[in-house]
């Protein structure tokens, strides 16, 4: 199949970028990826600059990959990240746009990779538990109900691709958020630090860049992970809760 | 206090309170845009009574007037109301525009309603509309004929202005827009949301969305059309 891309380039994140125009052949069994790859392949022998795209597990597990495709994080398969797109699900003569993820928070620092380490900043804040040291529990002497773990398996399911942000007409970030809050403060061995976890987390949050939240459900559309709006009504309830009645521990000389 | 005991102690002076923080100036506006969506359900109920005739209508406004507390207990809710749900909506609106400086080349919405998408055109449109209503109907700097008391009559010349009429049903298709979105998101904002009642929250806000643009609507179609004169 032919295709027309227009891609993103931009040399570093200091420079201005622009849409530059290729033409290429695909096969329908390529992934989104390996059609990528290909034409790397034809630009690198050309002696010219191949695409840069994140990219490790190619198995939608990891979380590394992601660019908007014609509008749509992660293109058009619902639940699906781009390494697990296939070319099958576009047509010959498609002309198609692929950018990066667009926001504040989210620096391009080449082509279509983008800096997203204010996630791993957001999740430093509180995406941690207590454990004493010794030996490990046994792992079902801690009951948890069953509705609990499958919510909580829900939201950890969040693989912080950043989709949610790019596809936010305001670039809020609370869906990954909201997974993170959650992913944790379901299960009983994320209660002692709940309240403050909601706090820290959306504070982290609040230092980078990024939008508030309008309830609008892009995030949910293209989210490859299934994460809800709910969750986010959860965060907003453990956050909220936690503003009116968190009591600071006690600390010795204070 | 030394790091650590910052962290225990929760009062870091760089963790922002309730109203500095999105999701607390988000739970005040949906709280705000509740009474405002009470009122406007209330007013609505009232201004129908225009097809009761002039004696009915002009003696609720004067009940209205003559009931001093409820009058100002009414007026002040509503003015403090507006003007955090307004406050928070424009600081919201500057954190927006700062937060994807760099547009997309193409937008393509993949699962949001057309309302829930312009929430930030349908509430200053409506600030602004509010604004001229009481110029309009209760000051009457921005009425041809205005007689203080005379309501039925300043509601009659009021809408036989074509301009005027117009103003009213696109300020109420607003309203109707922006509640399509509000009064579901409400819910969310203050954190409640479950599979077996956030369905019945959307149909709640398209039914009370149509029922309030149809029912306030209907008053200067009916001006225009003779019907009530
Ligand atoms: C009759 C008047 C009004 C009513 C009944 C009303 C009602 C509501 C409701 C119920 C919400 C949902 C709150 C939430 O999602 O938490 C909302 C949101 C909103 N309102 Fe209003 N509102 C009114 C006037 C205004 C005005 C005058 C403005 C403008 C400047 C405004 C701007 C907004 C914005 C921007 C949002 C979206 C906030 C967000 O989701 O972040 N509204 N409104
Ligand atoms: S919530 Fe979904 S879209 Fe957002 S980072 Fe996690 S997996 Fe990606
Ligand atoms: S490369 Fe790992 S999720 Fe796509």
């Amino acid at each position: 199949m032919k295709l027309t891309l227009h891609i993103w380039r931009q040399k570093n994140a200091s420079s201005a970028g622009k849409m530059v125009r290729y033409e290429t052949d695909a096969s329908e069994h390529m992934s989104f990826l390996e059609m990528l790859d290909v034409l790397n392949e034809r630009l690198i022998a050309q002696g010219e600059e191949p695409v840069a795209f994140d990219h490790d597990c190619r198995e939608g597990i990891c979380g590394s990959c992601g660019f908007v495709i014609n509008g749509v994080a992660h293109g058009p398969l619902p639940s699906t990240t781009v390494c697990q797109l296939h070319m099958r699900h576009f047509k010959d003569g498609d002309e198609l746009y692929l950018e990066p993820w667009r926001a504040a928070a989210f620096p391009v620092i080449k082509d279509l990779v983008v800096d997203r380490s204010a996630f791993d900043r957001i999740i430093a804040a509180g995406g941690y538990i207590s454990v004493s040291t010794g030996s490990a529990v046994d792992a079902n002497a801690l009951p948890v109900r069953k509705k609990d773990s499958d919510m909580a398996m829900d939201a950890a399911q969040c693989i912080g691709c950043g989709a949610c942000v790019a596809a936010c007409p305001n670039a809020s970030a609370s869906l990954f958020m909201s997974a993170k809050i959650s992913h944790l403060g379901l299960l009983p061995q994320g209660q002692p630090e709940r309240m403050e976890r909601a706090l820290n987390m959306v504070a982290a949050a609040n230092e980078e860049l990024f939008g508030s939240c309008t309830n609008i459900g892009e995030c949910e559309a293209v989210c490859p992970k299934g994460i809800r709006l709910e969750f986010i009504a959860r965060m907003n309830r453990d956050f909220l809760k936690a503003s009116w009645t968190f009591r600071a521990d006690r600390v010795e000389g204070d | 206090m030394s790091a650590a005991a910052t962290a225990l102690t929760g009062k870091s002076a760089d963790r922002p309170g309730f109203w500095a923080n999105p999701i607390g100036k988000k739970a005040v506006m949906a709280v705000t845009g509740f009474v405002l969506f009470g009122f406007v359900i209330g007013h609505m109920v009232g201004n129908l009574q225009v097809y009761l005739g002039p004696e009915k209508l002009d003696a609720y406004a004067e009940f209205l007037q003559k009931t001093k507390g409820l009058l100002w207990g009414a007026r002040i809710t509503l003015l403090t109301c507006v003007i955090l749900h307004v406050t928070a909506a424009f600081q919201l609106a500057g954190l927006q525009n700062k937060a994807r400086p760099q547009k997309y080349v193409k937008k393509t919405s993949a699962g949001s309603s057309y309302a829930s998408r312009t929430m930030y055109w349908s509430g200053p449109i409506l600030l602004a509309f509010i604004i001229y209503h009481l110029m309009h109907f209760t000051t009457g700097q921005a009425h041809p004929d205005f007689q203080p008391g005379m309501v039925y009559r300043n509601v009659v010349t009021g809408f036989q202005s074509v301009p005027a009429s117009l103003a009213y049903i696109v300020a109420m298709l607003m309203l109707g827009t922006h509640l399509y979105h509000g009064i579901w998101s409400m819910f969310q904002s203050v954190g409640i949301n479950h599979p077996k009642y956030t369905p019945l929250f959307k149909k709640l806000a398209a039914v009370m969305a149509a029922v309030l643009v149809g029912g306030n609507v209907s008053i200067p179609v009916a001006v225009m059309t003779g019907l009530i004169r």
